[in-house]
């Protein structure tokens, strides 16, 4: 049982080391601030190292404008996620592992945008898949976290494995590793015979990772891990490398009808998915997982495109999402941090009691649904345009990104009006603002969706255009406008605000008939999921069942199975010409000795008694000494006949202590068919060992290192005894090893007799 | 000759796995020293035999007057005698211990098969007396 900490002890309200290593996301960021003007004009910095140059993988890094707006992204956000953990996470026991994970998984996340060799990428790829792991696992002695930790590791995971795959592939066409020069390659790898399987390959790599649908299921379930974590996760990292891939090698891969199309019908898909889902959850966090799958859908939906302008959009909108994503995710976390639930039906009011939280709110929500004078206005109005400026399917892609948005902009009033406005209830009457360090994240990125709204012009010609540029050939100027006069885009801006006004309206009957539909898919990916894991384990269970079946004489009959299937049917078809019919030449008295051994040893096998068996074993260790001898090693035969009676010495000291044997063949069909069986199987593999021996012995013998050993036995070592000098100096490290065998064996056995025996137990 | 020791060992071999497929574990030693006085057999073998002299140097040469037998496998022989004297020692002791255990050498019975009997008086005991 746990104590309760005594009542004197306050909580703390910040992690002082926490707060502190914020300073390292501050200090990327600082740097990226230092490199950025020259960026913004054209300029590309690299770096590279040799790691591993036999396998094309190396330290190489570049900076971009893509990796560059991608660098910001993530050093801002982790700035930020940091500084309000240090108070979220405060008092927590863990909270020293948690900031080594949130660094770890940024700078893993880095990584994958800085590196420009595909093999670098993808390790800092399953980087974040297993820091990923751990940080949604955070709160490990919940049995849902682990669960959604495992699923996001095994999803993202089997999806890196597809990447590593397509990789491969890109290196098996003779195409280089560097990321860079792949783009020189473009007409190459889209005509080549791979390029689809290639595709495939990185596609569900991006798609795994970004949530797409149908691998979106991980994603909302991944809101387990802490809230400034699912912040971390869903606005600047984790889910992004996916879409970052895709921007990466859409320059090298992008463009073809296969690409468009697919991008196109993916991206539509999960943005509408994720967007009607959003509508049905009472969980502030769970809506707002089911936006990021919209916003997911989304950028992959104008990936698909090839012009500058659907290009445009996605980049664009890459910045909106991020800016707002984050801060309602820090915001969220705030209300349950303070009021300790975030269940839409408990809450309301909060406006009087968290002003700026409710500031911060209304900033990043009103950007999310796109009204005028907030950056995610200047986002919509690109990405209608870019959507009308698609190559394939236009009209879906403006029919998916109206409806989607309309969606967003109902869920952006319930978010705000919902816990905010209205009456204060009961239970909530004693809660206040969080302390500042909660509150500079939300409100920042909440200030930073205004500041760009009001002036899109510098953002799109510092941010988003040297973006653009790096993935993107055509160098059409991007600027963006504040307004830019009367046209389809605004018309479907007002569309948008209008119907998602009209879905707030009907909330109640929309949730209700989306609940409905959804219990109605007769299949789904989660459950699929669930069923292959259920099947995955059983049949892992039953082969360890048949495998490891504790068995000691069914362990060896596989060994000795494999030895005679595969040794002997890839040997005995030669063994015939090489082994000769046995020749009787030399002692005859060796003869006599090996039939005396096969006696002897034939005697051991068939003993009922087990004084047979040791008179037997007696027999063939004597039988071999004396072959020894015969055949010039009075050594050895010396050796053999010491140890011989040093083992039945110990054989019948500790037979003694045992019951009698047991027949080998008991009454009893079963038993007498293992003995026929055992009887094959080992005759089988005397057959295999011997025809082995003769196929050795039919061959010439090297006696080099034998010659070696006789010249320098007496020069170099000055011993007469070859044998001797062979143990004892020139490998006398194996006489070592040997030393060390003996003086184990005999510790363990002393331990073994010495640890006191247990009475068994009754059952 | 080589061929008539290589028809010797297989069928060593063969009585040797035998003895330690029958599921009696007395059984399985025997086939365990068996094995051993194969294996070395066969090393014996792959260094050829030759009807002559010990490797050894006589008193006033340098080295071997005259052919003398295989001096590297005999040298691995010894290192392996002695690695399987010590192996079936340590096996003679588990047997030992499996039996005061369990009360039964046959692998096949059910209480060989049930692990729990051993090990939860062994950790009693051992909560018992923490030295």
């Amino acid at each position: 049982m746990l104590l309760k900490p005594p009542e004197t002890e306050a909580v703390p309200d910040c992690c002082r080391g926490g707060l502190y290593s914020c300073l390292l996301p501050f200090g990327l960021f600082g740097l990226l601030c230092l490199a950025w003007p020259r960026v913004a004009g054209g300029a590309v910095f690299t770096a590279q190292w040799a790691w591993v140059p036999s396998l094309d993988l190396n330290l190489a890094f570049r900076l971009d404008g893509l990796s560059l707006l991608f660098g910001l992204i993530i050093t801002m956000t982790g700035f930020f996620v940091t500084i309000y953990a240090s108070s979220y996470m405060a008092g927590h026991p863990h909270n020293g592992r948690f900031f080594v994970f949130l660094h770890a998984f940024m700078t893993a996340m880095l990584g994958i945008v800085f590196a420009d060799n595909l093999l670098l990428m993808f390790i800092c790829w399953e980087a974040t898949t297993v820091l990923s792991f751990l940080l949604i696992g955070f709160d490990h002695e919940k049995a849902e976290a682990r669960e959604n930790a495992r699923q996001a590791l095994l999803v993202t995971g089997a999806g890196g494995l597809f990447l590593l795959m397509g990789i491969l592939l890109v290196k098996s066409a003779g195409f280089p590793m560097t990321l860079s020069l792949l783009g020189d390659s473009r007409d190459l790898i889209q005509t080549h015979a791979l390029y689809p399987a290639v595709f495939i390959c990185f596609l569900v790599g991006a798609m795994t990772k970004s949530g797409q649908v149908p691998f979106h299921f991980w994603l909302p379930n991944a809101m387990s891990a802490p809230t400034p974590i699912s912040a971390f996760l869903h606005a600047a990292t984790m889910v992004k490398a996916g879409i970052y891939l895709l921007m990466r090698l859409h320059p090298v891969l992008g463009g073809t009808t296969l690409w468009m199309s697919t991008l196109v019908l993916v991206g539509g898909t999960t943005a509408l998915w994720g967007a009607v889902q959003a509508l049905g959850p009472c969980d502030l966090k769970r809506i707002l997982a089911y936006t990021t799958l919209m916003a997911l859908g989304v950028l992959t939906l104008f990936l698909g495109g090839r012009t500058v302008m659907s290009l445009t959009a996605a980049t664009t909108f890459l910045m909106v999402h991020a800016l707002y994503k984050a801060a309602l995710f820090l915001a969220v976390g705030s209300i349950d941090h303070q009021t300790g639930t975030r269940d839409l039906n408990l809450l309301g009011g909060l406006m009087t009691r968290m002003p700026l939280t409710t500031l911060a709110v209304a900033g990043a929500t009103l950007s999310m649904a796109g009204f005028p004078l907030f950056f995610g206005f200047i986002g919509k109005e690109i990405m209608y345009a870019g959507a009308l400026a698609e190559e394939i399917w236009p009209l879906f892609a403006t029919g998916i990104t109206l409806s989607a948005n309309a969606l967003m902009t109902a869920v952006a009033a319930i978010i705000l009006i919902t816990p905010f406005f209205g009456p204060l209830p009961a239970h909530l009457k004693h809660t206040w603002e969080t302390p500042w360090t909660m509150r500079i994240g939300p409100a920042f990125m909440g200030l930073l969706g205004i500041v760009f709204g009001i002036m899109p012009e510098w953002v799109s010609k510092h941010l988003i255009q040297p973006a653009v540029f790096a993935f993107h050939p055509d160098r059409e100027e991007i600027r963006l406008f504040l307004f830019h006069g009367i046209n389809l885009p605004l018309l479907l801006s007002v569309v948008t605000l209008t119907s998602g006004a009209v879905i707030y309206w009907q909330k109640t009957r929309l949730r209700r008939g989306i609940g409905a539909a959804t219990e109605k898919l007769w299949v789904t990916t989660p459950g699929l999921y669930q069923s292959g894991l259920t099947r995955f384990l059983g049949t892992a269970a039953a082969v360890t069942r048949i495998l490891q079946n504790g068995s000691l004489s069914i362990y060896l009959s596989v060994i000795v199975l494999t030895l005679v299937l595969l040794t002997g049917s890839v040997w005995l078809p030669h063994a015939a010409d090489i082994v000769t019919v046995p020749a009787v030449t030399g002692p005859y008295i060796a003869v006599g000795l090996f039939v005396f051994v096969l006696g002897a040893a034939a005697v051991v096998v068939t003993a009922r008694h087990r004084l047979a068996a040791i008179g037997g074993l007696g027999g063939v260790g004597g039988g071999v000494a004396l072959i020894f001898l015969v055949f010039g090693a009075p050594d050895i035969a010396l050796t053999q006949l010491l140890v011989e009676t040093l083992t039945l010495i110990f054989v019948s000291l500790i037979l003694l202590r045992l019951p009698p044997m047991e027949p080998i063949i008991n009454p009893g069909t079963p038993s007498r068919m293992r003995t026929l069986r055992n009887a094959i199987l080992s005759a089988g593999a005397g057959l295999v060992v011997f025809t082995l021996i003769s196929g050795v012995v039919g061959h010439p013998l090297d006696r080099g290192q034998t010659t070696f050993f006789e010249t320098h036995s007496y020069l170099s070592a000055h011993g007469r005894n070859i044998v001797n000098v062979i143990l004892v100096d020139f490998r006398s490290l194996d006489t070592l090893g040997e030393i060390c065998v003996i003086v184990l064996a005999a510790w363990a056995g002393v331990h073994l007799i010495r640890r006191p025996f247990g009475q068994k137990r009754a059952p | 000759m080589e061929h008539l020791l290589a028809l010797t060992v297989g069928t060593l071999f063969s009585g040797a796995l035998f003895l330690m497929l029958s599921g009696e574990l007395v059984r399985f030693v025997f086939g365990f020293v068996l094995m051993g006085n194969a294996v070395n057999l066969l090393i014996f073998t792959a260094g050829r035999l030759s009807f002559v002299a010990p490797p050894l140097i006589g008193k006033t040469g340098t080295v071997p007057a005259g052919p003398v037998a295989n001096a590297l496998p005999q040298a691995l022989i010894l290192t392996a005698i002695v690695i399987g004297f010590a192996m079936t020692l340590f096996l003679l002791i588990l047997l030992y211990r499996t039996y005061a255990q369990t009360r039964t050498l046959n692998t096949r019975r059910t209480e060989f098969l049930s692990e729990s009997a051993g090990d939860d008086t062994d950790s009693d005991i051992r909560k018992k007396n923490p030295s």
